[in-house]
């Protein structure tokens, strides 16, 4: 399956929301396809009939009562925001849906 | 936005297309914390008041499953007839938002608590419909942006937007059919008798207001069309956040006839999401993206599996109300109403109101009186639902129960539901302020029958005569010198008494 | 430094909280003398991020007070410790590594921060880390590299390598990890240290910064076995608020590292664990330690586990993919650091400049390959296989553990390995985790503890003891008796071996 193109690249850039340098696609397909040919050999036991794991312990059902827990106060939830306004946070122009 | 859209009358879309669709429903459920941590649901508080490590995805803030929007989720996908998951797992659903604080939902992907169901919808008319679901499952809301410096307060032109957390992990149950055929014409009715529906059942429940007007339900309309008498969908659009009962329906009609007017003019649907504008009742595109969504969902590592035991499952489904179309359907049998009938009860939103009425000891034909006449009217004038009026059941029970003793005749019931609608206290408060009592003293009434006999010895002349039916004025008469206060039927009693005739 | 200061930063953590106890010394004195050698020797190692001078006195007083009070002390009690700058610190900055969380003050504790302090552990301050604790070098920090105590021209291995720096350079007695593939233990072993990764869900992850949240695992760091065992008493134990943590009891990790033995154990040794790419010293150390638990008394076992050798790729699928996930936060409007926010740019863009300026590298190229890995297409040939072969290596090592009741390695296949070496070549620095990342992916425990200096370049090796899940205390049982017989052997602890900074 290897072969990672430049322009699969700037693909799963746009998808993780990472501006990269035209340099720097170079760069990550290079890299990129070396690590997927290393790691492809996973692929080996797609076929077999074996449950993946997704948890290493075999835990269910924890869930908690539904009842409140205090709060962060407005100034601590807020206390980290590069920007703020009317007690919101504050964020530059959203391209939206409409 | 106000680009015309072309579109066919809707006869002539249904003449050629035939209309399939698929409704996705989201509840936010009325718990008291959110889904994944401790933070209040309360509504109204000020701006990220209500947030916490976790549901502000700060960074090494981990999620723990909110019981009662387990419960609430086998709850729903029981009332819907739906088979409920021995094992299940949260995933993440992973795209970049504001509103979104960890930039992925925690939603569930291939393996929903509960699935396969149904839902038997009733229309108008009486019929049943039944709408196939596919699943119903768990995840969780975003929180809310106001957009600034836009002209409208719309994202469109805006220079900056604000957010507030507070909504963001508040429990919702996405709730999705499957593709629903055979309604033909009356597929936008069947839309909105399914999310009344939907609505009912979930209150039915107690797990959620789910008042659309709040944004506690929203409904998405997936519509496709395909020519009358072939098989293969065609290609669907999907508009989101339809969020009243009249838009659903609405918002239907209008993509069957945008749908038909694309198709027939030898256009293509495009797959897009599309939005509905109330002022209009028409959708329009939303933003077209470059490149297809990947989600990239996968197992959620930080909560493990809910694998909820079938004990668990058989306690919640003995427990179970009455579902709302199977206590319809007794009422009616029991109440010995028409389907019609019953239907205006439902529209009026009067059937809760009549039941806690019964419930209160009023008989069911007073209750229903009561209810559809007096009061309708009164709230109809005063621009009001029936559950907003300041009457409680109980007190309108009180009322015929008062009636039905005899203390009091309709004209003066009448007049204690006014006054009890004005604020002037209970039915009694009301009937002792007002003195409004039948006059039941013999002594009294007597004397003003026989002060109306001398007073209109015509018609006491008439009456002795035979002409029975002349003893209205007399009563009439008596009613007035009392102030309406006399039992009218005794009065007619002691006329004919009097003049010596008996009735019939 | 003074005298008594050396001796102070040279005592064990166990011999520094009997000390307190006793009155013998103040936990303040104990935090200054600490404090001092940080200052005298930190330019050099750079094992710190931030240090809290005044919380760490503050929290040394509040022991101080206390004995004098006539309160019974815990038995870590005035012990000051190196806390990697991955768990959040109410009020204390936690940056992860990262230019993207620069001058992040969290507003809440992690549950493990919140367990030190009721502990009465005295929290020094904040240890270096590769960016989001991706690496095996700490060469990925956006705050530049930590040195090695025994060479400062060579890495202190990684993530953690700022917490065993600091021990290894007697900065502090107790330092805590988290362990994805190895940033416990692979650092452990190259400085000389003890590292134990807990089986997974023994320490609970809430405030710790996810990386990849199905492996990591914070855990004790410290120079002996029974410090260790200490540590992780304390930070152990069920937590409401990390729905993956044990609801059980600790096992008894105290009670077995102050009777260490292998007498009559089984001790499985693993042929996947050995070949190309190990250190003839590394290997020659390791053979040495089987003789030695043979001597003292343990059956030697060898075992197959095919499957082990899927693991590092299957690891460099599923945390990298985890990674994408978990790092999707980090966009520039809550917290943390924000580019490009000059009006022109939309939201959208401000984040995609965010994580591009914010993140380093090797972030950057795992996030990539995460994305890569999730994506609809590859999900089945990459992350779902990768969870398969997890299923695969739990089953080997339930297999093996039918057999034995602890399994040794290598902790990792060279000891110290220069700065910059590997810096451009992720897959040889991959490689630094080969015997450490099956037990992540099966979630069971594993401790590396020293067992020698590698004749070639007289850098430290480490032992990897593997038990099975919820085990922990057969690390700790292993581990002291062989603890006690290198030492006896040697004449010292290794540690004693380093050059003084
Ligand atoms: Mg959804
Ligand atoms: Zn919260």
């Amino acid at each position: 399956m290897p072969g990672i193109t430049r322009e699969e690249v700037a693909h799963l850039a746009r998808l993780a929301r990472l501006e990269l340098k035209p340099e720097e696609l170079d760069h990550f397909a290079g890299q990129l396809d070396d690590i997927i040919g290393a790691v492809a050999r996973v692929s080996e036991v797609a076929d077999q009939d074996v449950p993946p794991t997704s948890h290493p312990l075999p835990l269910t059902n924890v869930m908690r009562a539904d009842e409140v827990r205090p709060s962060l106060t407005p100034e601590q939830a807020l206390s980290g925001a590069p920007a703020q306004e009317q007690q919101r946070f504050k964020v530059p122009q959203i391209l939206g849906e409409d | 936005m106000t680009t015309t859209t072309d579109l066919v009358s809707y006869e002539d879309a249904l003449a050629s297309y035939d209309p399939v669709m698929g409704l996705e429903v989201h509840v936010e459920l009325g718990t008291r914390t959110k889904m994944f941590c401790g933070c209040s649901t309360e509504l109204g508080a000020e701006p990220n008041s209500q947030t916490c490590p976790t549901c502000l995805g700060l960074p090494g803030a981990l999620p723990v499953v909110n019981a009662t929007g387990v419960e609430s989720a086998i709850k729903i996908g029981l009332a819907l007839n739906c088979e409920i998951a021995d094992w299940c797992r949260f995933a993440r659903k992973n795209y970049f938002y504001p509103d979104m604080p960890k930039n992925f939902q925690t939603s569930q992907y291939d393996e929903p608590i509960a699935f396969n169901g149904y839902l038997d919808v009733q229309l108008e008319d009486g019929e049943t419909f039944r709408v196939e679901i596919e699943r119903a499952h768990m995840e969780e809301d975003t929180g809310k942006s106001t957009h600034v410096g836009g002209a409208t307060g719309r994202i469109h032109g805006a220079s900056h937007s604000l957010l507030d957390y507070n909504r963001a992990g508040i429990p919702l149950i996405e709730i999705v059919t499957k593709p629903i055929e055979g309604a033909g014409e009356r597929a936008p009715e069947v839309a909105r008798a399914y999310v009344r529906e939907l609505r009912e059942v979930i209150r039915a429940l107690g797990v959620s207001e789910a008042r659309m007007e709040m944004g506690q339900m929203r409904c998405d309309v997936n519509l496709s069309l395909r020519p009358n008498g072939t098989e293969k969908f065609g290609t669907r659009s999907e508009t989101k956040n339809v969020n009243s009962l009249r838009s659903v329906e609405r918002a239907a009609r209008f993509e069957i006839q945008r749908h038909a007017a694309v198709l027939s003019s030898g256009g293509t649907i495009i797959q897009e999401t599309r939005h509905f504008h109330e002022d209009t009742g028409s959708t329009t595109s939303g933003r077209v993206k470059e490149e297809a969504e990947d989600y990239r969902y996968f197992p959620e590592p930080d909560l493990v599996p809910v694998a909820p035991s079938r004990e668990w499952v058989e306690e919640i489904r003995a427990a179970l109300p009455e579902m709302p179309l199977a206590r319809r359907n007794r009422l009616l049998a029991e109440w010995g109403v028409s389907a019609v009938e019953m239907q205006a009860i439902i529209n009026a939103g009067a059937l809760d109101l009549i039941v806690a009425t019964i419930d209160a000891g009023a008989d069911a034909a007073s209750a229903r009186k009561w209810w559809m006449g007096e009061l309708a009217r009164s709230a109809n004038e005063s621009g009001k639902s029936l559950d907003e009026l300041a009457i409680t059941p109980a007190q309108v029970a009180r009322v015929t129960e008062l009636v039905s003793k005899g203390d009091l005749n309709d004209k003066l019931a009448r007049q204690v539901i006014e006054g009890v609608l004005a604020g002037e206290g209970t039915p009694d408060e009301v009937v002792d302020k007002r003195g409004l009592k039948v006059v039941s003293d013999e002594g009294a009434l007597t004397a003003a029958v026989e002060e109306a006999i001398a007073g209109n010895p015509g018609v006491a002349d008439k009456i002795r005569g035979g002409k029975v039916a002349a003893a209205g004025a007399l009563v009439g008469a008596v009613m007035k010198a009392t102030r309406g206060q006399a039992d009218a039927a005794r009065v007619k009693e002691l006329i004919l008494e009097k003049l010596g005739v008996s009735e019939g | 430094m003074t005298d008594n200061n050396v001796n102070i930063i040279k005592l064990t953590a166990a011999e520094t909280a009997a000390r307190i106890a006793s009155g013998e010394l103040t936990a303040v004195q104990v935090t200054e003398a600490h404090l001092a050698r940080i200052e005298a020797v930190d330019e050099k190692v750079h094992a710190f991020l931030h240090v809290d001078r005044e919380g760490a006195l503050a929290q040394a007083r509040a022991v101080d007070e206390k004995r004098e009070r006539g309160e019974k002390l815990g038995p870590l009690a005035g012990v000051p410790l190196a806390l990697k700058d991955i768990f959040t610190t109410e009020g204390i900055p936690t940056t992860v590594g990262s230019k993207i969380l620069e001058g992040w003050i969290p507003p809440y504790d992690a549950t493990l921060t919140k367990r030190l302090k009721a502990a009465d552990v005295v929290i020094l301050g904040k240890t270096n880390m590769d960016e989001f604790a991706m690496g095996s070098s700490t060469e990925n920090s956006a705050y530049g590299p930590t040195g090695n105590p025994w060479d400062l021209t060579r890495i202190p291995g990684g993530s953690g390598g700022g917490s065993s720096a600091a021990l290894a350079a007697h900065m502090a007695p107790l330092a805590i990890g988290t362990d994805t593939g190895g940033s416990i233990r692979q650092p452990a072993a190259v400085t000389g240290t003890v590292g134990v990764k807990p089986t997974y869900g023994a320490v609970s992850r809430y405030g710790m910064v996810a990386f990849s949240s199905s492996l990591d695992q914070g855990g004790p760091c410290a120079r002996t076995v029974l410090d260790a065992a200490l540590l992780h008493e304390v930070i152990a134990g069920h937590d409401p608020l990390d729905s993956t943590s044990i609801d059980a009891p600790v096992p008894p990790v105290v009670e077995a590292a102050r009777n260490g033995s292998v007498e009559g154990m089984r001790v499985g040794v693993v042929k996947q664990f050995r070949g190309e790419g190990y250190q003839a010293g590394v290997i020659q150390r390791f053979d040495e330690s089987v003789a030695l638990l043979k001597e003292l008394g343990a059956e030697i076992v060898e075992l197959d586990c095919p499957s082990f050798d899927l693991g590092l790729s299957a690891y460099y699928l599923i945390a990298p993919s985890e990674c994408s996930s978990n790092l999707a936060r980090f966009d520039g409007l809550r917290y943390g650091l924000r580019s490009g926010d000059d009006g022109t740019h939309s939201a959208e863009e401000v984040t995609s400049l965010t994580r591009a300026e914010g993140f380093g590298p090797e972030v950057k190229r795992r996030i990539m390959l995460g994305t890569y890995a999730l994506s609809s297409g590859y999900y089945d040939a990459y992350y779902g296989s990768a969870q398969k072969v997890r299923t695969l290596i739990t089953r080997d090592f339930e297999k093996a553990f039918e057999q034995v009741d602890v399994i040794v390695s290598p902790t990792t296949p060279t000891t110290a390995f220069p700065i910059g070496e590997r810096a451009d070549d992720p897959m040889a620095m991959y490689l630094a985790d080969l015997c450490t990342i099956p037990t992540n992916l099966a979630g069971n425990a594993a401790m590396s503890l020293p067992c020698g200096l590698a004749p070639e370049d007289n850098l430290p090796v480490g032992l990897q003891i593997i038990a099975p899940a919820l085990k922990d205390d057969r690390l700790y049982k292993v581990g002291a008796a062989v603890e006690a017989a290198f030492v006896e052997k040697w004449g010292h602890p290794l540690l004693e071996e380093a050059p003084s900074l």
